[in-house]
């Protein structure tokens, strides 16, 4: 017996769906078996991991919080990726956006009026833009391939970061600690507890809390413009062609230049964004520990979402789970951090390895090449 | 400056470069073949961990190359069965390798920090590197030579052998090596696992040689510096070699500079001298991007997918 | 701000349908019979054979010592910021009485925390912010400094010892003054290179610039990062050094003289056992050799003498007769900065900014 791929006339629209969420069934089904077969407790690693956090109400703020920067860097690298143009530098533009706000805020310390958040968000959303532009110059005008040049553009933005953090804009009355000063209330985003909203509007009694800040609310906001721009407007219908089929985007007038710069503009924009909505937000300042990777794994949660904003969104959260799963699981169990790393590698080692199923089905053959059975679903080739 | 002084300054050079080196040229060799492969720094902390583990229990620094280079191979089988077979996203799934390699070493060298280990001695007679030229040329570890005759076997692979050619052709254009009968998922495999076994050997120069200890990370993100290397060195082997000493000295000059408390050392910030070798990256990139001699270097089917019915 | 305790969530919980739909996770609110749950939060991997390790084996040694009185769990490898505001306010969800926060990059994360919870008890390990359930604690690792600076001068030959730090914050220009001063007690000439790696954690890094302090002339050399590594180019380079948090002797057999180790495990106990008997006051404490917080390893492959002083000096901390932060101490510019007859206080060591004369090397 031989498993064979046979190509779909059509790309499979049940298997860009129901992929992912095999992949994160599979990715449970084998954790809990390799955890357990080293040692621990498999199965309590995977509920810690994907459910517990899902199934405390106090958690859900550290999901949302974790979520909602990955969520605003992946839909911007999704649009990107539609077009095949590879910005993998957003950790860079998110290091730069927050790097500009975070100026602004270091000018206004002792100002205040209602202009400074703002400011500071343009700030952000400018500086990420910049940050983005330099790998879509050097394509535009050099063909540079924008994958490597944007990855080294995230370096020099960190060190830029390391030199600004422990140098000139250390906090002065920090005892010398690598980090700026603490953001000053006007320079800090409004937050809600939504279950103290809930309280109040409908007498629901939850404990804990559930602080959303602005940043969350704008991001959800975003995504779902992003969504309509993406599925309607002309410029997602741009960046979809140019990504299909180059050819065709250029007889119908669309400039692959152009689609380019607006993608590097847009995903180092939303990046920026992102980067001062941590500074003006969770953060509250700048230290060497901030950059925290979103950028890199935004990639991850970009395909993890099918490069669909509403995907985006669904996988933001997912892999969110997983870090605030991960906390959960070294507290109650003792599971080693590592194996947070090693869940959501699996994770997307599953989805990736699914992809081809989209396009592709996969036939049981006899030694003779016959069709011995009919397609195998995504419910069996899962279990 | 006195001429041992400057031996001194070569040597750890020597260290802080070998590394970026091995790792670099297994992901020029892949990248040659036309595949993007972002999971250095995983890769290579497989091969570190599996190096320090094979010494601390069989006591052969000799069998934990071997075990370093399986180990990166391994993981880099994952990455060639995804992006090759299933023909999955390279950038998407190098960064899933790198968190998998980072996790996994992690996990597995719980038991071995705060162990110490004994690595290779000098492959020459110590009588040999007594004096200051004998130690430049012997003082070093056999890994050290294992890298030059390397750089000058892969040189020598992709310029001068049928093989070579065919690999260069395969990441020049897949479509027509592919219709002249070569098989381009076949040639991609192996630079795949060449370049995953050159990346553990990188990562076993950590253990092996520069710091005889485990430590999570213990690589420090050298992986994506080797990949930065690559592109720095225009996908040329000997250049790379010199590429690879440009920025092992860049970092090391930085740390002598500061210990000599020299006036000048303080001109550019710590932080601007370990972001110069990205910046360099970037501009020799653009530059033999722009020019059309060099820009042939770049494997023109670099990170793209290969579609034979396309 | 309304905060609805678990009692009040048991009584109205029957009202609330979405609420009792949802499967609540909780633990039992603290009555007198349970343990005290304690929760610990660590900046990098338990077994990193320096800072963390201490503070888990401390963590052990508190266990052991308070039997089932206490629980503990402890959430290691927790980045500065969001990161550890989320694992801080779990313990406290989690119904936690007492939580130690171990890195200096944590304190405004437990600060915002504590203002939400403040029936728990917070310890914020080299912090400095106050509020009534957060109290700070330190170690006088400057103590343990001069004894490795006396056993330095008296091996050293040149003259020179290098000093490797991370970033000049407060506590590492302490080690570095006090490894100065206590050296310049024996030799006069002594001087102290420093290099700064600008890195938290990169070994490959920490051992290129051993190197380079060996290759410059030091023939002693000390360290405050948290790897061994340094501690093993020693060994190999054949220059005496001595090993940071825990005993590194098994890094460098010969050239390993001795090493600080942090003993956080009496003040782990001590706050326990204030919390359980409701003794817990949110002073700031600062222990030092005499209460055992900060301990040598066994000087060893020295000449007799030089262990005498070296134990000379633990002694001296002990009774009190030492103290390399008495004046005169001079500044690099040569400017007198604590006169003769005068200390320096403990707000000035643990905010200190200047390096003593005889350091070769600035803030940066």
């Amino acid at each position: 017996m031989k498993f064979r791929l046979e190509k779909r006339p059509e790309p499979s629209r049940l298997m860009l769906y129901a992929t992912p969420v095999g992949a994160v069934i599979l990715t449970m089904v084998v954790g809990a078996i390799i955890f357990s077969a080293i040692g621990y407790n498999g199965v309590g690693a995977v509920y810690q991991e994907f459910l517990a956090p899902v199934l405390t109400p106090y958690k859900w703020q550290d999901i949302a919080i974790k979520a909602s920067p990955l969520i605003l860097i992946g839909v911007g690298l999704a649009a990107g990726n539609r077009a095949a143009i590879w910005n993998i530098g957003a950790e860079g533009q998110y290091v730069v956006g927050a790097l500009a706000g975070a100026g602004i805020g270091l000018l206004t310390q002792n100002a205040t009026g209602p202009w400074i958040l703002p400011a500071m968000l343009l700030a952000g959303i400018i500086g990420g833009a910049v940050w983005g532009a330099i790998p879509a110059l050097l394509r535009t005008r050099f063909n540079v391939n924008e994958t490597l040049s944007s990855l080294m553009m995230t370096y020099v933005a960190i060190h830029l970061m390391n030199y600004l953090v422990a140098g000139p804009w250390k906090d002065p009355s920090g005892f010398s600690f690598p980090q700026t000063p603490l953001v000053t209330s006007d320079q800090t985003l409004p937050s809600w507890d939504i279950f103290q909203l809930l309280h109040q509007a409908f007498g629901l009694a939850i404990t804990g809390h559930f602080r959303l800040h602005l940043g969350v609310v704008l991001t959800l906001v975003i995504v779902l413009v992003m969504a309509v721009v993406m599925g309607r407007s002309v410029f997602g219908f741009q960046i979809r062609v140019v990504g299909a089929a180059p050819n065709a985007a250029r007889h119908g007038g669309f400039s692959q230049q152009q689609t380019i710069w607006l993608v590097f503009l847009l995903s180092g924009a939303l990046a920026g964004l992102a980067g001062i909505f941590e500074v003006t937000g969770p953060f509250g300042q700048m230290s060497l520990g901030f950059p925290q990777n979103y950028g890199f794994t935004a990639i991850i949660v970009a395909f993890l979402g099918r490069l669909n904003p509403i995907g985006v969104i669904i996988a933001g959260i997912v892999l969110a789970i997983t870090y605030v799963g991960g906390d959960m699981a070294q507290s109650a169990l003792q599971l080693p951090n590592a194996s947070k790393g090693i869940f959501q590698a699996m994770m997307l080692f599953f989805l990736l390895a699914s992809d081809i199923l989209i396009r592709y089905r996969v036939r049981l053959v006899t030694p003779a090449g016959g069709l011995a059975a009919e397609p195998v679903t995504p419910a069996k080739s899962a279990a | 400056m006195s001429i041992d002084y400057l031996i001194a300054v070569m040597i750890t050079v020597v260290g802080a470069s070998t590394p970026i080196l091995f790792a670099g040229l297994g992901e020029l060799v892949t990248e040659k073949s036309g595949v993007l492969n972002l999971g250095v720094e995983g890769m290579m902390l497989m091969g570190a961990i599996a190096a320090f583990a094979t010494v601390d229990q069989t006591g052969s620094p000799w069998l934990a190359v071997c075990t370093a280079a399986a180990a990166g191979a391994l993981v880099a089988l994952i990455f060639a069965v995804l992006t090759l077979s299933l023909s999955a996203n390279q950038v998407a799934t190098g960064l899933a390798l790198t968190i998998f390699g980072t996790g996994l070493s992690t996990l597995i060298g719980q038991g071995f920090t705060g162990r110490a280990i004994h690595t290779f001695d000098t492959i020459f007679p110590p009588a040999l590197a007594t004096n200051p030229i004998g130690r430049v040329l012997f003082g070093y570890s056999p890994l050290v030579y294992f890298s030059f005759i390397m750089v000058a076997l892969v040189a020598w692979f992709l310029r001068g052998t049928r093989a070579g050619l065919i690999l260069r052709a395969v990441g020049e254009n897949d479509l027509s090596a592919h219709s002249i009968g070569y098989s381009v998922v076949g040639v991609r495999y192996a630079a795949v696992l060449f370049g995953g076994a050159m990346a553990g050997i990188g990562g076993a120069t950590f253990p092996l040689v520069l710091t005889p200890l485990w430590a999570e990370g213990l690589t420090g993100g050298r992986g994506w510096i080797a990949i930065a290397l690559v592109v720095f060195a225009g996908w040329r082997p000997v250049w790379l070699l010199g590429g690879a000493y440009f920025f092992g000295l860049l970092t090391t000059f930085e740390l002598y500079a500061k210990a000599s408390g020299a006036s000048w050392s303080s001109v550019l910030p710590s932080e601007a001298w370990a972001a110069l070798p990205y910046i360099a990256t970037v501009v020799v990139l653009a530059a033999i991007s722009a020019s059309k001699r060099a820009g042939g270097n770049a494997p023109a089917c670099l990170g793209r997918p290969f579609i034979p019915s396309a | 701000m309304i905060n609805l305790n678990r009692r009040r969530f048991v009584q109205t919980a029957a009202a609330s349908a979405i609420a009792a739909a949802l499967p609540l996770i909780h633990t039992r609110g603290a009555s007198a019979a349970d343990p005290l749950k304690i929760g610990f939060v660590y900046v990098g991997p338990v077994n990193d054979g320096g800072w963390n390790t201490a503070h888990e084996a401390a963590r052990q040694e508190m266990m052991k010592a308070l039997g089932d009185k206490v629980t503990s769990s402890y959430v290691e490898n927790v980045t500065e910021g969001p990161d550890s505001e989320r694992v801080i306010r779990d313990f406290a969800n989690q119904g936690c009485g007492l939580i130690f926060a171990t890195s200096f990059g944590y304190m405004d994360a437990l600060m915002k925390v504590a203002k939400d919870f403040p029936d728990i008890k917070f310890e914020m390990c080299t912090g400095f912010k106050k509020a009534p359930n957060v109290a700070n604690y330190n170690i006088r690792f400057h103590e343990g400094r001069s004894v490795i600076g006396t056993i330095a001068g008296h091996l050293s030959k040149s003259g020179i010892g290098g000093y490797l730090g991370t970033f000049p914050v407060p506590e590492v220009v302490s080690g570095i003054n006090s490894f100065q001063l206590a050296a310049q007690k024996v030799n006069p000439k002594f001087r102290t290179k420093v290099i700064w790696i600008n890195t938290w954690y990169d070994p490959a890094k920490e051992a290129d610039a051993a190197r380079a302090l060996i290759d410059q002339g030091c023939d002693v050399m000390t360290q405050h990062t948290d790897s061994p590594a340094a501690v093993q180019v020693c060994e190999k380079a054949g220059v005496p050094t001595f090993g940071q948090g825990s005993d590194q002797s098994q890094f460098a057999p010969t050239m390993c003289k001795t090493s600080t180790e942090d003993k956080w495990g009496p003040f782990y106990t001590n706050a326990a056992k204030d919390v359980l008997a409701g003794t817990w006051k949110n002073e700031d404490e600062y222990w030092g050799m005499k209460e055992g917080a900060i301990q040598m390893a066994p000087i060893k492959n020295v000449p007799d003498d030089v262990k005498a002083a070296g134990e000379a000096v633990i002694k001296g901390w002990m009774d009190g007769t030492y103290n390399c932060y008495a004046g005169p101490i001079k500044d690099q510019s040569g400017a007198i900065k604590v006169p003769e007859g005068q200390a320096m206080s403990d707000a000035d060591i643990l905010g200190l900014n200047w390096l003593v004369e005889g350091v070769d090397g600035k803030l940066s």
